[in-house]
């Protein structure tokens, strides 16, 4: 079980968290102007990573304040937290 | 058989203190500080088992957790009863009671040991192989095979013991309480870091503690008194909580790790109770010292399974520590000097020790030395090639080994023995390391796999780490610890020590016999009844990967997940396959570490506490009047009132009838309500629902649907905007809290700029639902105040009222299709206005309704329930609820799906109204929906998704999803049952007042 360092609480137990996939893909402004295809592109393809991976988590049982991570998910290292609205990290 | 073989020399053991314990079915005796093992070897009693698959009489091997034979079944109380515990850690007290298992009808004379015999019939992958075909017949080999087999019984009736759950939080956590995690623990504690140590064993001092020989010193004292007078410190140490017979079952990711610590299980039963039995320790360790030791490895020749075959370190514990001789002619069997330890620790209690079998040749040590001073014959460079005894070994046969170790040569001989202890060397426990993700390298001078990169903040020390001599531990503990725990020093760097053994081994994985290879039975996984042959034939066949060879042959797969013969196993695929071990790997282990109680697991969390309920403020009026519940989420719900002696159908069809002829009353109080403010409160709703709500007066009320992204529906419920700026949504009472979860990720990440604030106020209202023709007569007695009049107060609107000097707010919507109000008012007033209404609708014989008379009501009127007549594949186009999706929006959550190519498709499945052509035939919910029966294979076209007796209309009716059912009015559909087939014909699925008229009456 991780320890996730929520950026508005500190270190808390994960069973605290929710997560909930994958991080920066932004909801398209326009979606009627988009074809089938993009909107599938928005809808359904994930990355399922083996290695460093950016997502999205919840602090669902504390601050329920929404925010991203990037993850190792090949042996749960979490390299850094930040803010929703914040830019990734550079790797 | 009831020799006595306790020679009294041991301090563990209090001899003052007799038990008396039964073991199947006989009474014995042993001393407090015993285990099951030690007090029936103190009685002479090796057998105690049969083996899993070919029946074979078993004996205790170790005098550990690793023990793969010795597993009994303790009480035979039905509820405490309790299979596969290992008799080397069961502590006795008196009145213990255990038995054997997996013997039938006893361990003496057992009917599947017959399988013994067709053993070649019973090679690896014979259950896969013989079981499958024709399939048909598995039920009836089953019955056989379960009863010959199988690991004991569970027990039948509820566990009356309590156990619970505790987080820990330390600094440090030692595992293992052996002379490494002794010095970790002190080393710890005494520079001031929150210290935790925890031992499997009753004891500390692991196998050090009993060690008292001349050859094993440190400042100049054995090196167990060392250790005492260490452990006497750490004891008084502030910053140390040591936790005995508590075993660490899982090591997880992050230093998080589960531990049992048993509380009672050494008590007589008559003083446990009301006491917790064990507990499952959380344990957050900021740096974890595993200090889990090694395990002495058997050698793998003909039969080295028999009865009195233990590992020879098991017979130097039970000398040295319980004072028990394991037999009264000692053989040992070795490739190392530390038979030459057990040898010694035999001669020192005048114990027989008739001759030891070394595989090296021309070796020699101080040990081997005073072993030969005592004039015990030692075979050097010879090995045992078979044993004899049934139930007891008797004698062995030994022969010289090759040069090469490959083949034996000269003649046999034979001698006779009452007990053979074998050691092949140590192996690492490096369990508990693999669990949390560390990675193994081997290493190739002693054939061992060390921890090689740790995953956390954790150190692996001793014997656990590869170093098993006292010079090692020593040498290297103090160095890694001042690293590990970033200090100057410790308490151990002058230390001066002696340590006189010879590290030489020599190792052969499979030894070599006189016999053909095919006529031997040198098990490697005593438990699951693997040999050598077994592994041999598997690769034979084609398993390459290690973890298909386990699962194919089973071996490694019993409750002690192989720890004694995992790496022969590893060894022999090696060399077979001509791969180098260290590129093979290792299987996983897997936690626990040692089996878990489901009392231990579950803790507290049983009977009510399994699960949290949530009662509305009116339960207990629910209670009063008799209600059956039922669970929606983890609400308990009314679901129904019986009158007298109704069952469910007539309270349901009373209870319909009077809501639709005069006045019902439900307790709404479950459905979810959020409370939304803000000035883009009006613009968020348009974007989470399918319909336009800015246009909506204050005051007013209206229906909503709710998508997902992907255009299917997920929720929906009635709004109501208060006031400019102010809405209160209510959604369906299992989805509440997953809604507020997505309204609250839209706006913290897609509309951060829209103005909007959520508030789940579930819990903050009771509702009060009052319907029927009479529930305006009903209400305008409860608030007076109140001008119910059509035109003050019509259908889909709300006020703000007072009951006395309590607001409330009262709104008036339907999903029964009557005329009907939902008072709304602060939670811990809501059982005494319901009761008010009670009193006000007793002149309309206002009747209390549950859940399913809600469900029958609205489904009369075609209304959904999201999660009965949906699931996640139903657009509102699906539902034929076109009417509620918004043309003009230019956007909504899930709009653009509801035209993908996918989602316009004519033939998707479509809710539909179903009769049957029987009025009195009431479907089966779940019931599939054809077309053609002759059809082959027939085409499934939907399922019932609600189905009821209607007593309003008289008659049967139902919800379906049919595919293309949009344009299937008037079509003639047939549910097939089991029976029968029924004929239905496809309606609409408003059955009851399509006009809305009843909204008004
Ligand atoms: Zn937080």
């Amino acid at each position: 079980m991780f320890i996730i360092n929520c950026p508005f609480c500190g270190k808390r137990d994960q069973s605290e968290f929710k997560a909930g996939g994958e991080a920066h893909i932004i909801r398209p402004k326009q979606p009627t102007e988009l074809s089938d295809d993009e909107w599938a592109e928005y809808l359904f393809m994930r990355k399922n990573i083996k290695g460093v991976q950016f997502e999205r988590w919840n602090h669902v049982h504390g601050c329920r304040k929404w925010f991203n991570i990037v993850r190792d998910t090949s042996n749960d290292e979490i390299k850094t937290v930040y803010k929703m609205g914040e830019d990734p990290p550079k790797l | 058989m009831s020799k006595n073989l306790r020679i009294n020399s041991s301090k563990y053991i209090d001899q003052t203190h007799r038990i008396s314990f039964i073991f199947n079915g006989k009474k014995y005796y042993g001393y407090k500080g015993d285990t099951l093992a030690s007090a029936l070897l103190a009685n002479n009693i090796h057998l105690v088992g049969r083996s899993f698959k070919y029946h074979r009489p078993r004996g205790i091997m170790t005098a550990g957790s690793e023990e793969p034979n010795a597993i009994v079944q303790l009480h035979k109380n039905t509820s405490r009863t309790e299979p596969n515990v290992r008799a080397t850690e069961v502590e006795i007290y008196e009145g213990l009671e255990a038995s054997s298992q997996n013997c039938w009808p006893s361990v003496n004379f057992d009917i599947g040991g017959i399988n013994n015999l067709f053993s070649p019939f019973l090679p690896a992958g014979f259950y896969y192989k013989t079981f499958m075909w024709p399939a048909g017949f598995w039920e009836k080999y089953e019955y056989f095979i379960r009863k010959s087999a199988g690991l004991g019984k569970s027990p039948t009736e509820p566990d009356p013991d309590i156990y619970e759950h505790k987080y820990i939080h330390c600094d440090v956590l030692v595992i293992g309480a052996g002379i490494s995690g002794i010095m970790a623990a002190k080393t710890s504690a005494k520079n001031g870091l929150k210290t935790l140590l925890v031992d499997e064993k009753p004891y500390l001092g692991g196998s050090t503690i009993y060690q008292n020989s001349e050859y094993f010193k440190i400042n100049n004292q054995t090196s167990g008194s060392w250790l005492e007078k260490e452990i006497n410190e750490i004891k008084k140490l502030k910053n140390l909580d040591i936790k005995t017979r508590t075993s660490v079952s899982a090591y997880h990711g992050y230093n998080f790790l589960l531990a049992r610590e048993s509380l009672t299980d050494h008590f007589p039963i008559e003083i446990r109770k009301n006491k917790t039995r064990q507990r499952l320790l959380k344990i957050r360790a900021k740096k974890v010292i595993t200090a889990t030791g090694s395990i002495e490895r058997p050698l793998i020749f003909d039969n080295n399974d028999r009865p009195g075959i233990l590992i020879s370190s098991a017979i130097k514990k039970f000398a040295d520590l319980f004072g028990v001789a394991c037999g009264e002619k000692n053989i040992l069997f070795t490739n190392n000097d530390s038979a030459y330890e057990t040898a010694i620790s035999l001669i020192q209690k005048g114990i027989n020790v008739e001759a030891i079998i070394d595989n090296r040749e021309n070796v020699d040590s101080k040990l081997i030395y005073e072993v030969e001073k005592s004039n015990i014959k030692i075979f050097k460079g010879f090995t045992v090639v078979d044993t004899y005894g049934y139930k007891r070994i008797n004698k062995i046969s030994i022969m010289q080994l090759s040069k090469d170790g490959q083949k034996v040569v000269g003649s046999k001989k034979n001698l006779s023995c009452d007990c053979l202890g074998i050691s092949g060397g140590w192996t690492p426990s490096v369990h508990l390391f693999t669990q949390s993700g560390g990675k193994l390298k081997f290493r190739d001078e002693d054939l061992v796999f060390i921890p090689n990169e740790y995953p956390s903040d954790q150190l692996s020390i001793g014997a656990c780490n590869g170093d098993f001599f006292l010079d090692e531990i020593l040498t290297n503990v103090p160095k890694s610890l001042q690293k590990f725990l970033n200090i100057k020093n410790t308490d151990y760097e002058n230390i001066e020590f002696i340590s006189s053994i010879n590290k030489s081994k020599r190792n052969i994985w499979l030894l070599p016999s006189d016999k053909v290879f095919g006529k031997t039975k040198p098990f490697i996984d005593y438990q699951n009844d693997s040999t050598a042959k077994d592994i041999k034939l598997a690769l034979r066949e084609g398993f390459k990967s290690i973890e298909h060879v386990k699962r194919y042959t089973t071996t490694g797969m019993g409750t002690d997940q192989g720890k004694l013969g995992n790496m022969h196993a590893l060894g022999i695929i090696s060399e077979t396959a001509g791969a180098k071990m260290g590129e093979l790997g290792t299987t996983t282990f897997r936690p626990p570490y040692t089996p878990l109680t489901f009392g231990t697991i579950v803790g507290r969390n049983v009977g009510e506490y399994f699960d949290i309920f949530r009662k509305t403020p009116i339960h207990d009026w629910h209670i009063d009047n008799k209600a059956e519940f039922e669970n929606v989420g983890q609400w308990k719900r009314a679901w129904y009132y019986p009158k007298d002696n109704e069952n469910m159908h007539q309270a349901i069809q009373r209870e319909s009838k009077a809501a639709r002829e005069s006045a019902g009353i439900l307790d709404a109080s479950t459905l979810g309500k959020i409370d939304i403010q803000g000035t883009d409160a009006s613009e968020f709703l348009n974007r989470v629902y399918t319909n336009a709500w800015s246009k909506l007066a204050i005051g007013k009320c209206r229906y909503g649907l709710m998508l997902n992204e992907d255009g299917m529906v997920y929720d929906d419920g009635v709004t109501t905007r208060l006031n400019e700026n102010h809405y209160i949504m209510t959604t369906t009472t299992g989805g509440a809290a997953n809604v507020l979860g997505k309204l609250e990720d839209y706006l913290q990440t897609e509309w951060p700029e829209l103005d909007v604030y959520l508030t789940s106020v579930t819990d903050h209202f009771a509702t009060v639902s009052v319907c029927g023709p009479n529930s305006k007569k009903i209400v305008s007695e409860v608030i007076p105040d109140l001008n119910l009049t059509d035109e003050n107060f019509p259908h889909m609107s709300f006020k703000d009222a007072k009951i006395g000097k309590i607001n409330c707010r009262v709104m008036r919507i339907s999903f029964t299709g009557e005329h009907s109000y939902e008072i709304n008012i602060q939670a811990n007033y809501g059982k005494s206005v319901w009761e008010k209404c009670m009193d006000a609708g007793k002149r309309f014989n206002i009747t209390p309704y549950g859940t399913e008379t809600m469900h029958l009501l609205r489904a009369e009127k075609g209304f959904i329930i999201v999660g009965q007549d949906t699931d996640a594949t139903m657009t509102p186009i699906d539902l034929q609820m076109d009417w509620i999706v918004s043309k003009k929006k230019y956007d909504f959550i899930g709009k653009r799906s509801l035209y993908r190519s996918d989602t316009i498709k004519e033939d998707r499945k479509q809710l539909v109204g179903l009769l049957t052509e029987n009025p009195n035939e009431v479907l089966e919910e779940g019931a599939q929906i054809i077309a053609d029966i002759n059809k082959s294979p027939i085409e499934m076209l939907g399922h019932v998704t609600s189905s009821y007796y209607s007593p309003n209309l008289n008659k049967s009716i139902a919800l379906g999803v049919v595919r293309g059912g949009k344009n299937m009015m008037g079509q003639k559909l047939i549910i097939p049952m089991e029976k029968k087939n029924i004929n239905v014909t496809v309606a609409d699925p408003v059955f009851l007042d399509k006009e809305n008229k009843r909204l008004n009456a």
